[in-house]
């Protein structure tokens, strides 16, 4: 009996084995493919996945991999190597020209954050942006307190370049960034009036995770770190020896001499750092749930790798569970994915990228500026009634149904646009057109209020989906051509186009759509793909 | 993002767990002596009106005889005649004629000196630390209201737990769990709620949350609706058309537990004086039409309106005929059923901090508590983790 128990056993976990075996020689598949590329992207097109199909796991993780970069393709604006106006000059500065370099460094803000977007769109390897958006939301540092866009644009650089390179560097890189010593005050950490702020983020957010340390350990390490200031002439990092704290300190039951760099060193030998970064790296890439057992099981991998990031996204994208069914279309998209993915899915080309930048923002996710020193919460708490319709709304502009012939269209094609926006769209853009025009009013009468941003932003994105004279925009949208990539295939093109656009069969419905002006059926397919709640989901 | 540490707090973890878990155990609990749970009565409706950018309580509520007002303002001290006197030595602001009214028929009260330990001096992380009631040194993901209804839920029955009107950040209602619904105008929510379609649920937990959030969508629109006519007038402008909103939504006899307004461009760095009085007059005949949409409504008995804000500004003015970002605020509470008359610690003037600041008399979470503990009858304690007094000012 218990032979017979013992050889069931070896006969299961042989067949586990071929099975796991065959998971890791066998080719991806569509479905693998279209999964492993809108979760390390924005979105796949038809010929990207029908590249990575062919694929296995590892060839396709490898790939990827292959392709990351350590430098943006996209140039940055021309002022990112301006010397930056010194604290102490602003304080000379009239009232007017204060504002007017306030006004400025709002500006290079926006402008940084376009020429991100426009990076996520343009790069070759869309990896390495989810990857530099990954550290911007664990190191996250906000321009409204760091102000300069010259150091906010620095710190992107650093967290590019180390995307995917050594976690250990990124993390004694980030240390002594100029923006990040301002945000976590670490310029006001001296001798004798030591600042814990960052000494406790350096534990709690970047390396071990809550209750891994004590109150006195930070109150320790902040002393070790005291002196890691910023130049204020020219923005660049600077060790002031009279600041810092030399004496003897107790950190982890160690004692020592120790400055910042032994402290960083510290922190990278303890075991729970790796599982801290691989745990958060799970739930930005395979599910909400992490499997501790395989967290365990690849933050090994990653301490073993001397926290190689690539070895051990290789280990993640090549794992079962990243794979497994049960995961699949289980991450909510974040704003930035929503908003970017939308443009690369539908091949939409625009050269004014700055309403996206707001859109991104009003749906819940400012890039350059996280709500606080602990990122966006990300996850189901992007998705609320104000977001939702936030979302759907957006959709419904970029897709607008309203140049629609007023022939007659026919009966099923009224009667599936009826619930979405068919009907609405006109009076609701009757409406829209109102309220703008209100807007515009309310903003020349009573000056400037953070509520006008929703309007500006309002403003911005009609101007850039209709396209401004004076300042360009516009959508260049072919979404005949778009389609025509599926009507090769055979069978039904609009469930082709549902298995490349969404993670999971749509809840509602496809419908075939059917129309005598075929310009209109691309256009009506797309909405009702889009307006499928999974189209959510990635 | 300071922090203080004079305090020895818990460690944060534990606290943002017990915060997680109170909620749930408030919940659960069947304790007969526990009063809380039998008695929470959302049918008094609360209203909140946010004063984005940080209204200057000292220009609102004025403390007009102390000498220390006039010396820290020579330039923007409101004159003394004309001042309108609440009693000898504090006054309101002329712009805010609309509510003398209120305050004589006793049903405004005045709360000054509302702050919280160890200010941050940000916007951005004093609101927050506003709208999530969190200590000063830690952060929460969940806004006071979401918290408050996950331990005494709002009845399934109701159009929604909490509408945001004219903003699209959810504020005290941010976070998961909570039947929040964003209207700027109640035509348009109505239009766009036909984009959200309910669907079966879900196995998947990311797409049930999705449905969900359509569902509720779905569900407010369909209770909702703009029919009342009103015979009150609202005034024009972005703040009026928010109070006409609201009336609109309340009209709806729909169940409603919370409503939050909001008007911006109190941030008054620069040339204060006219654009102060601007807002202030949007506000006061805001609140005037409210009261008289509510009265309509019979609802007036029946609803707390609170203003809030994420600080106040510095007693002594700067260099551009403005103020800039301070501490202790005072806020207005009105309704059919408060008590008038003026609350809290008034401004110390000959007491401020290095910066410059006031100190603080009243703890914010009071002021919620107010509302939690005496409007509504939710243990405010099972929210915040610890007691903070109600303010005295309900009438039963």
């Amino acid at each position: 009996m218990k032979t017979l128990h013992v050889l069931l056993l070896a006969a299961i976990w042989l067949a586990a084995g071929t099975a796991l075996a065959q998971g890791l020689n066998r080719e991806i598949g569509p479905d693998g493919a279209r999964h492993v590329l809108n979760r390390t992207g924005f979105a796949a097109s038809p010929a990207d996945i029908e590249q990575f199909a062919k694929l296995t796991r590892a060839e396709a993780a490898d790939k990827l991999l292959r392709a990351a970069r350590r430098e943006s393709v996209t140039p940055p604006p021309a002022w990112v190597d301006e010397a930056i106006t010194p604290p102490y000059k602003l304080r000379d500065l009239s009232p007017e020209e204060r504002m007017k370099e306030n006004r400025l460094n709002i500006e290079r803000g926006i402008e940084l954050r376009e020429w991100w977007f426009r990076e996520m769109l343009d790069t070759p390897s869309p990896l390495t942006e989810r990857m530099t958006l990954f550290w911007h939301n664990h190191f996250a540092t906000s321009q409204q307190k760091v102000r300069y866009g010259q150091l906010m644009y620095r710190q992107n650089l650093t967290l590019r370049k180390h995307a995917l390179g050594n976690f250990g560097q990124l993390l004694k890189d980030i240390a002594r960034d100029p923006a990040m010593v301002i945000y976590l005050d670490s310029a006001q950490n001296r001798r004798g009036q030591p600042n814990e702020n960052f000494a406790r983020e350096v534990m709690e957010l970047f390396t071990l995770g809550e209750g891994q340390y004590s109150e006195n350990d930070i109150k320790e390490v902040a002393r070790a770190f005291t002196g890691w200031s910023v130049d204020r002439d020219n923005g660049e990092f600077m060790f002031r020896r009279f600041a810092h704290d030399g004496g003897v300190k107790t950190v982890f039951g160690r004692t020592g001499r120790f400055d910042g760099n032994d402290v960083l060193d510290m922190l990278l030998e303890r075991p729970q750092t790796a599982e801290f970064i691989t745990t958060k790296l799970w739930k930005e890439f395979v599910s909400p749930t992490p499997d501790m057992e395989e967290v365990h099981r690849l933050a090994r991998i990653f301490r073993n790798s001397r926290y190689d990031i690539g070895a051990l996204m290789r280990a993640m994208l090549t794992s079962d569970a990243f794979y497994a069914a049960e995961n699949r279309a289980t991450l909510v998209k974040s704003p930035v994915e929503f908003v970017v993915g939308t443009l690369k899915q539908f091949n939409i080309e625009t050269t004014y990228l700055r309403p996206f930048v707001f859109a991104a923002a009003g749906l819940g996710q400012n890039v350059m500026s996280p709500p606080n020193v602990k990122g966006w919460p990300g996850g189901e708490a992007w998705i609320n009634s104000s977001s939702l319709l936030g979302r759907k709304q957006f959709l419904d502009r970029v897709f607008r149904a309203d140049d629609m012939p007023m022939t007659p269209a026919p009966a099923e094609m009224v009667a599936m646009m009826r619930g979405t926006a068919g009907d609405v769209d006109k009076a609701q853009r009757r409406t829209q057109a109102r309220e703008m025009q209100d807007m515009r009013d309310s903003a020349d009468t009573q000056k400037p209020q953070p509520n006008d941003r929703e309007s500006r932003r309002d403003r911005l994105m009609q101007r850039a989906l209709e396209g401004d004279a004076r300042r360009g925009g516009g959508l260049k949208m072919d979404l005949n051509k778009w389609s025509a990539q599926f009507r090769s295939k055979s069978g039904d093109a609009t469930a082709a186009m549902a298995r490349v656009v969404l993670p999971m069969p749509p809840q509602n419905p496809v419908q075939p759509v059917m129309m005598a002006d075929r310009s209109q059926e691309a256009l009506a397919q797309v909405r009702q793909l889009v307006a499928d709640p999974t189209y959510q989901l990635k | 993002m300071r922090r203080d540490h004079s305090h020895s707090m818990p460690p944060s973890r534990s606290r943002r767990q017990f915060l997680q878990w109170s909620g749930a155990l408030a919940a659960a609990s069947v304790t007969p002596g526990l009063s809380f749970a039998e008695n929470a009565d959302f049918r008094n409706l609360l209203i909140l009106i946010e004063l984005k950018g940080a209204n200057d309580g000292l220009n609102t509520v004025i403390p007009y005889e102390e000498a220390a007002y006039k010396a820290l303002r020579p330039r923007l001290a409101i004159p003394r005649d004309q001042v309108l006197q609440l009693n000898p030595g504090t006054g309101l602001h002329p712009a805010l004629k609309p509510l003398l009214p209120l305050w004589e028929q006793k049903e405004l009260a005045v709360v000054q000196g509302i702050g919280y330990p160890s200010p941050n001096l940000s916007h951005f992380r004093s609101i927050e630390i506003w709208d999530t009631a969190s200590r000063s040194d830690e952060y929460l993901d969940d806004g006071w209201l979401t918290r408050a209804f996950k331990s005494q839920p709002v009845p399934r029955s109701f159009a929604a737990d909490g509408i945001v009107v004219g903003a699209t950040e959810m504020g005290p209602l941010q976070g998961l769990g909570t039947r929040a619904i964003a209207v700027s105008n109640t035509e348009n929510f109505l239009r766009q709620a036909r984009l959200a379609r309910p669907v079966e649920d879900q196995r998947n937990s990311a797409l049930r949350h999705i449905l969900s959030v359509e569902r509720d969508i779905v569900q407010a629109a369909g209770k909702l609706n703009a029919h009342h006519t009103f015979k009150t007038d609202f005034p024009q402008g972005a703040f009026g058309n928010q109070v006409k909103t609201a009336a609109q939504l309340i009209a709806s006899n729909a169940g409603i537990a919370v409503v939050r307004l909001s008007l911006g461009g109190f941030d008054t760095h620069v040339n204060q004086p006219g654009i102060h009085a601007g807002l202030l007059k949007q506000i006061a005949d805001g609140m005037e039409a409210l009261k008289a949409a509510l009265i309509e409504l019979n609802r007036w008995n029946s609803t707390l309106v609170m203003t809030y804000a994420e600080f106040g500004r510095r007693p002594k003015e700067n260099q551009s005929n403005g103020t800039d970002h301070g501490t202790a605020n005072t806020h207005f509470i009105m309704g059919g059923r408060v008590k008038g008359g003026l609350y809290g610690q008034a401004p110390q003037l000959e007491r401020l901090d290095g910066n410059g600041n006031l100190p603080f008399g009243v703890d914010f979470r009071s002021v919620y508590a107010t509302a939690l503990d005496k409007w509504w009858g939710v243990d405010s304690k099972a929210v915040f983790g610890q007691k903070f007094a109600p303010l005295d000012l309900i009438r039963a």
